[in-house]
């Protein structure tokens, strides 16, 4: 019977709070499977997810490399300041979404900082850019995060042999680090382009929400909420488009794990 | 005190630990359970410590079946290899703690404590964390916490395996006093049979999950059970059916009747004694064993041909 | 890149200095702020208890479906959080099926527009956190320690109680942590179930959002303080870390 306490709490806990809240609107999004379909496939349905993809397809690449560099500096480099480093990768994970989304606006709006910017044809604000940088933001730790942790257990011996074996820099980095650290960045891609996709606070606030021009899929969710006028499918359509997105992200979670412990 | 195995059994899955082992442990003694990796030595001492239970057969303690009881009652007394020490507490919480659970008064606890760290003579260093002290020390840490609530038997799994040779010759000694000393049943569980030898009355041999043999060191030595006994307890040379310690491998400059012919490779210098590795022209090699004296005395050096005969041997029957 | 913005636009909220403090201490932001806090504290702390519960059972436990289960639980950090809302508003919103209808028995589980929808979906998002941080440090655990406390006497609770829960601790703290900047941060999953509803359902974060528009300033006079209870985490895991390997550096 003691045995069977616990495994029972954590069934029954992660029934109440994850499972059976996600089979319920799997349930209530095919009740009503017209409205759910016409609502994803509507034009601005369409155009919303079409953002958000196209921003996590800048935004993904990106801070992989800013995230390996940073890495790299954090655990190998001899630059003073190292801590601020890190402490200033991990502060987006502590940050809540809106800070970052108003302190967007305090720098491009019209009392802004920027606020110059429009006057010579750069729209950040209410556009595509305040959306990118917004996201980038929100997305930076997570590549980072993964791989120091990996280059610090590996240790710089294979990169010193490579040295003494007469290996540029350049070389040194792309044969030996790299391989060295490639689950570890793949596994942080992962999370970052969930975490991509996923966006909501800051980018509803820098985004102006406009269907059809600067609305994200998530902010299209929330739209269809709004004007749901009690049916729900259509909301709970677009929402079970993004669940099934994080649940082949999740998947691929399951399986690059191991791989990225053996290291 | 006395620890009584009746015919212990356990498999891990294909893997027979241990095969129908029985073993009679008085009250008072020091027993050691010699074997190489596999033999199922520390499984027997992990049963009678409750920590594993046995697929069948009984264990008792002071004459008291415990097979059902968990180690917590059993009133055992354990030391691990790798010391398990409670890395968040210091030597002195480390050795109170089964007095501290049992929620003896502080004083006494105190009191018990000092007395230990002068028996394993680690006083001074109460207030330390575990990490700041040596392998040996910690080990002695373990041994003076399992102690301190009087066990009725104390078990010791390969204690001084994570130590380097020095520390492990003094630890022999020192565990010998202190059983002198104590008088507590122990088992103790080693592959190192020189360590068996010296610290324990008694040695149980073990290989494949059985008990080769049950005997004094000497007895061990002179009238092993069977070949693996005799190669286990000391190196050991196969002479056809005959089996022949090194020291029993006389070495002269002219042949003699039964001398076979062997050639020095090697002179290896142990201190007192010098090994000599030999090979015959058939190939195969022997080890004779003599003092530097002996070895000087007839000039004994590489590449010489010398002829061997052995001046005692042992055979097994088939 | 980044470095600029975070630089900046802190500094740049503070342009409002004077009213900054008016902001803050209105009515309806301090009410918010309370609300947050304690909620997020609350969420943070039941998912510390549960979530140790369920690292344990994860790293030490063995069925079927494990490592199923243990892929699920990674569902909140890959969810948009906004679906996290809709997906508990479908179970625990106005049409929800659990309800009780008979003799003398009145029951809905229909938690928008009040407080335990806040809970709920805190809950939800902060799932992960100390399940994450708990279970490498159980797993590295020697065993033989607790082997070790059962030789010397101690049963199962003793030994959770002395020797393991020291060793976790730190662990437990620092998911803990971040758990609770996660949910002070909050904004997708509470927006859509809670109705926002001032002095009842608001939290600071929707408080802000609100503002971004309208009254930029105030919203920033806010922000300003949920920065600083950023701030003031990474400091406290920061200490935390270093608490942790005490033991190995003494």
């Amino acid at each position: 019977m003691r045995k069977y306490l616990p495994r029972g709490i954590v069934f029954l806990y992660l029934l109440v709070i994850l499972l059976g809240p996600l089979v319920m609107m799997i349930y209530r999004t095919f009740e009503d499977l017209g409205a759910a379909w016409g609502a994803i496939t509507e034009h601005n349905t369409l155009l919303a997810f079409k953002l958000t993809l196209i921003v996590a397809a800048i935004s993904v690449p990106v801070n992989t490399v800013f995230g390996i560099v940073f890495a790299l500096l954090i655990v190998r480099g001899n630059v003073p300041g190292k801590g601020l480093l890190n402490a200033f990768v991990d502060l987006p994970l502590a940050l809540s979404p809106v800070v970052v989304g108003l302190s967007i606006v305090m720098l491009y709006g019209t009392d802004g900082w920027f606020h110059w910017l429009p006057d010579h044809g750069v729209q950040v604000l209410f556009s595509w850019p305040a959306i990118v940088i917004a996201t980038l933001f929100v997305s930076l730790p997570f590549v980072a995060r993964e791989v120091v942790p990996t280059l610090r257990e590996i240790g710089d011996e294979q990169e010193q042999a490579a040295h003494t074996l007469g290996a540029s820099g350049w070389q040194t980095f792309w044969r030996v680090t790299l391989p060295s650290i490639r689950w570890a960045v793949i596994y942080g891609v992962v999370l970052t382009t969930a975490r991509c996709l996923g966006e909501f606070g800051a980018v509803a606030i820098v985004s102006g929400n406009i269907d059809g021009k600067t609305q994200t899929a998530t902010l299209r969710v929330e739209d269809a909420y709004q004007f749901a006028y009690g049916n729900y499918a259509p909301a709970y359509g677009i929402s079970l488009v993004l669940a099934v997105m994080a649940i082949i992200v999740l998947f691929t979670m399951m399986l690059v794990k191991p791989r990225e412990e053996a290291t | 005190m006395s620890i009584s195995v009746q015919n212990i059994s356990k498999q891990f899955g294909d893997f027979v630990a241990l095969d129908d082992v029985s073993l009679e442990v008085p009250t008072g003694s020091l027993v050691a359970l010699l074997g190489p990796s596999g033999s199922g030595k520390s499984t027997l001492l992990r049963i009678i410590a409750g920590l594993e239970q046995g697929d069948t057969g009984t264990i008792s303690i002071a004459d008291e079946d415990v097979t059902a009881t968990a180690p917590q009652k059993r009133g055992i007394g354990f030391v691990f290899q790798h010391y398990a020490a409670f890395k968040h507490m210091t030597v002195h919480d480390n050795i109170a703690f089964g007095l501290t659970i049992r929620r003896r008064p502080r004083a006494e606890i105190r009191e018990r404590v000092a007395q230990l760290l002068e028996l394993v003579q680690l006083e001074g260093l109460a207030k330390r964390y575990p990490s700041q002290l040596s392998g040996g020390q910690r080990q002695r840490m373990g041994l003076a916490r399992a102690l301190a609530v009087d066990p009725k038997v104390l078990l010791l799994d390969e204690p001084f395996g994570a130590l380097d040779a020095r520390v492990r010759k003094e630890l022999r000694v020192w565990l010998r006093r202190l059983h002198d000393e104590t008088h507590t049943t122990t088992v103790i569980v080693t592959h190192d049979q020189e360590e068996a030898m010296e610290v324990a009355e008694t040695v149980a041999v073990m290989n494949h999950g059985r008990i080769e043999q049950v005997a004094d060191p000497i007895e061990l030595y002179e009238r092993p059970a069977n070949e693996f006994v005799m190669g286990f307890v000391g190196a050991v040379n196969r002479l056809g059916d005959a089996f022949v310690r090194p020291h029993d491998l006389e070495v002269t400059l002219e042949p003699n009747g039964s001398t076979k012919e062997a050639m020095i490779v090697r002179l290896v210098n142990l201190g007192f004694d010098v090994r000599l590795e030999l090979v015959r022209d058939d190939g195969e090699q022997l080890a004779a064993q003599m003092t530097r004296e002996q070895a000087e005395s007839l000039e004994l050096g590489p590449g010489q041909i010398v002829y061997v005969r052995p001046t005692r041997q042992t055979t097994f029957a088939p | 890149m980044a470095l600029p913005i975070a630089a900046l636009a802190w500094r740049s909220t503070q342009k409002g200095g004077a009213n900054f403090w008016d902001v803050i201490s209105s009515p309806e932001a301090v009410a918010a702020l309370k609300l947050t806090l304690a909620m997020a504290a609350l969420a943070a702390l039941t998912n510390a208890v549960l979530g140790t519960v369920t690292a344990w059972v994860l790293v030490r436990d063995d069925f079927r479906g494990k490592s199923i289960l243990n892929a699920v639980i990674d569902l909140p950090f890959a969810l948009p959080t906004i679906v996290a809302g809709l997906v508990l508003l479908a179970l625990y919103g106005i049409k929800t099926p659990l309800k009780v209808d008979a003799g003398g028995v009145h029951f809905k589980a229909d938690i928008t527009f009040t407080r335990w929808a806040i809970f709920m979906a805190l809950l939800f998002v902060t799932l992960p956190f100390v399940i994450r941080t708990v279970q490498p440090v159980l797993h590295e655990l020697d065993r033989e320690m607790e082997e070790a406390a059962a030789s010397l006497g101690a049963g199962s609770f003793t030994t959770f109680r002395r020797i393991v829960l020291p060793n976790i601790l730190p662990g437990i703290l620092s998911g803990l942590t971040m758990a609770f900047a996660r949910a002070c941060g909050e904004v997708g999953s509470v927006v859509l179930i809670t109705g926002n509803l001032p002095f009842k359902t608001e939290v600071a974060s929707v408080f802000v959002l609100q503002r971004s528009a309208s009254d930029p300033i105030g919203a920033a006079a806010v922000s300003v303080v949920l920065l600083t209870i950023s701030f003031a985490v990474l400091l406290v895991i920061g200490g935390l870390r270093r608490w942790a390997t005490r033991h190995e550096r003494a």
